[in-house]
């Protein structure tokens, strides 16, 4: 039981963390960016509730700001390069982020122990959870509290007039920037809406596992974000979810009896799925 | 109402545009004709701000655009159809239209927040009104994509009017259509300037550029070589000899 909790947990995570992709590759920009958003909401969450003393609802929108703020200073350069040069300059930012983590000491006493990012060891005793006597349940129920505000909310944005001019950039930006759709309004509001979401998700990731380190955010995990907006498909909020499900639960956990060879048919599973779906598991007709 | 003057663009050593002095009035149709190549297309470009030009100015209500990015000229007044038509082929017609609402009149009718949400009944009326006219009301909810080629055509016209545009630059509008089709494309460009707008046409297809034009400018290898109402335009042998070679008489 605790296992299928667990999971449970760890999909909630990994959707947000989908569906800041998401919001992202509506307008066309593939960013393995999130990855950096999410390390950030995380470690400024931890930070928070650890060595500030804040409760987590309060910790968790300074971390969406975090990311949105992030999401901002890497939406303006990015502007300028597309396709392939924008997956390298948002890996670059992730890596750069990882970097940052991992030579960052920044420790203070509490109660006679010392908390707080230490570098390699990665950042221990973010524990909030556990000092407050949360149960299991509870915290799962917290996690997809969020994940269904947040999907609830992309879902309302998607039929909006802005997330329809998104889709607008994300078919033609030619033909957006002819109709009076200004391409930097567009992506960088974007951006920051998929930072927020990522930030979001790492606040809470650093809460549930208790420990985080710079290896947690590799590029395995920039991966993984874009991953799955890309399987689901973009026709809707829902697609991202049923990847995070496909990938996590089917994949990751359920071929885990083959040992190392799982590696082998995960890589052989996407590219099938890929290649059956080509528009995503649930994909818009005729895209 | 807008004013081209001296503008160039290069390519490396080609001179697409060079030196163009162009000016358009208020409620006029002005064709622009030339032979491929000749820098109509790159004309086009350098008006929306797709291209910056290497030298010159554009001016448009006396404001001048040089530098101004695409999605303010729209919001000026500038719209434009493509050559090649370029609708959102994954969005709805309707959408089409919805996502061009972006004059700064529709702006303030939406209000800061409504912008977000969607629109008033006000703006949803006109994109009817847009939809009606251009005979796709039955196809409001397919996909661009799925539409016809004549339908696109119409689409893409009706998205730029939905930016409510002064000035519509019209990029071979008539590309691909028989004779029916472009007879119905005369008549709609007439009805245009009867409401008032001004038209930049860019076509290939002379007997609708000398029927609908006031006035005609022609480009060869980027320079203006004449400028007139049709019937001079037919008669100049410079003209002639752009067309159809050194030899002809």
């Amino acid at each position: 039981m605790d296992f299928y909790v667990g999971l449970a947990q760890l999909i909630g995570v990994h959707a947000l963390l989908g569906l800041s992709a998401y919001v992202v590759l509506l307008t066309g920009q593939v960013s393995l960016a999130q990855a950096g958003f999410f390390a950030i909401g995380a470690y400024a969450a931890g930070m928070l509730t650890v060595m500030a003393g804040w409760p987590l609802l309060a910790a968790l929108p300074v971390a969406s700001l975090a990311g949105a703020a992030a999401a901002c200073a890497v939406g303006f350069p990015a502007l300028r390069v597309r396709g392939l040069m924008l997956v390298i300059a948002t890996l670059a930012f992730a890596e750069v982020v990882r970097l940052f983590f991992f030579n960052f000491d920044f420790q203070v006493a509490r109660a006679g122990v010392k908390v707080g990012p230490l570098g390699g060891e990665g950042f221990r005793q973010i524990r909030y959870f556990p000092e407050n006597a949360w149960t299991t349940l509870e915290v799962t129920l917290f996690i997809w509290a969020f994940v269904a505000a947040i999907m609830a909310l992309l879902w309302w944005f998607d039929r909006s007039r802005f997330g329809t001019v998104l889709r607008a950039v994300g078919d033609d930006e030619l033909a957006a920037q002819s109709v009076g759709i200004s391409l930097t309004g567009a992506k960088v509001t974007a951006m920051a809406l998929g930072g927020a979401i990522a930030g979001i998700g790492g606040g809470i990731y650093a809460h549930y596992t208790t420990h985080i380190e710079q290896a947690n955010f590799n590029i395995l995990l920039a991966t993984l974000a874009i991953a799955y907006p890309l399987v689901g498909g973009l026709s809707n909020v829902f697609g991202t979810l049923v990847a995070v499900v496909f990938v996590q639960g089917l994949l990751v956990e359920g071929l885990r009896f083959l040992g190392d060879w799982r590696n082998l048919l995960f890589g052989a599973l996407i590219v099938l799925a890929m290649n059956l779906r080509p528009s995503g598991l649930f994909g818009a007709r005729g895209a | 109402m807008l004013e081209l003057k001296a503008l160039s663009r290069h390519f490396g050593g080609v001179r697409a545009v060079d030196g163009l002095e162009l000016s358009i009035a208020r409620g006029e149709i002005l064709g622009l004709i030339g032979p491929n190549g000749s820098g109509k297309s790159t004309t086009v470009n350098l008006i929306t701000g797709l291209f910056a030009p290497s030298a010159g100015r554009v001016v448009f209500d006396g404001e001048d655009l040089t530098g101004a990015p695409t999605h303010r000229r729209v919001a000026r007044g500038i719209a434009r159809t493509f050559q090649n038509i370029r609708l959102f082929g994954r969005l709805t017609v309707w959408q089409n239209l919805w996502v061009a609402q972006n004059s700064p009149a529709d702006r303030a009718e939406r209000g800061f927040f409504a912008r977000w949400l969607g629109g008033s009944r006000g703006v949803r009326e006109r994109l009817a009104g847009l939809l009606e006219l251009a005979g796709l009301a039955h196809r409001r909810d397919e996909l661009a994509a799925s539409l016809s080629f004549g339908e696109q055509r119409r689409l893409e016209l009706a998205r730029a009017l939905a930016t409510r545009p002064k000035l519509l630059l019209l990029d071979e509008p008539a590309a691909g259509m028989n004779a029916e089709e472009i007879g119905q494309l005369d008549e709609r460009i007439r009805r245009l300037k009867g409401e008032g707008y001004t038209i930049l046409l860019i076509e290939h297809h002379m007997e609708l550029v000398m029927a609908v034009a006031d006035r005609i400018a022609v480009l060869n290898f980027g320079q203006k070589i004449a400028e007139g109402p049709p019937p001079a335009i037919q008669a100049d042998p410079a003209v002639r000899k752009a067309y159809l070679g050194s030899d002809a008489k």
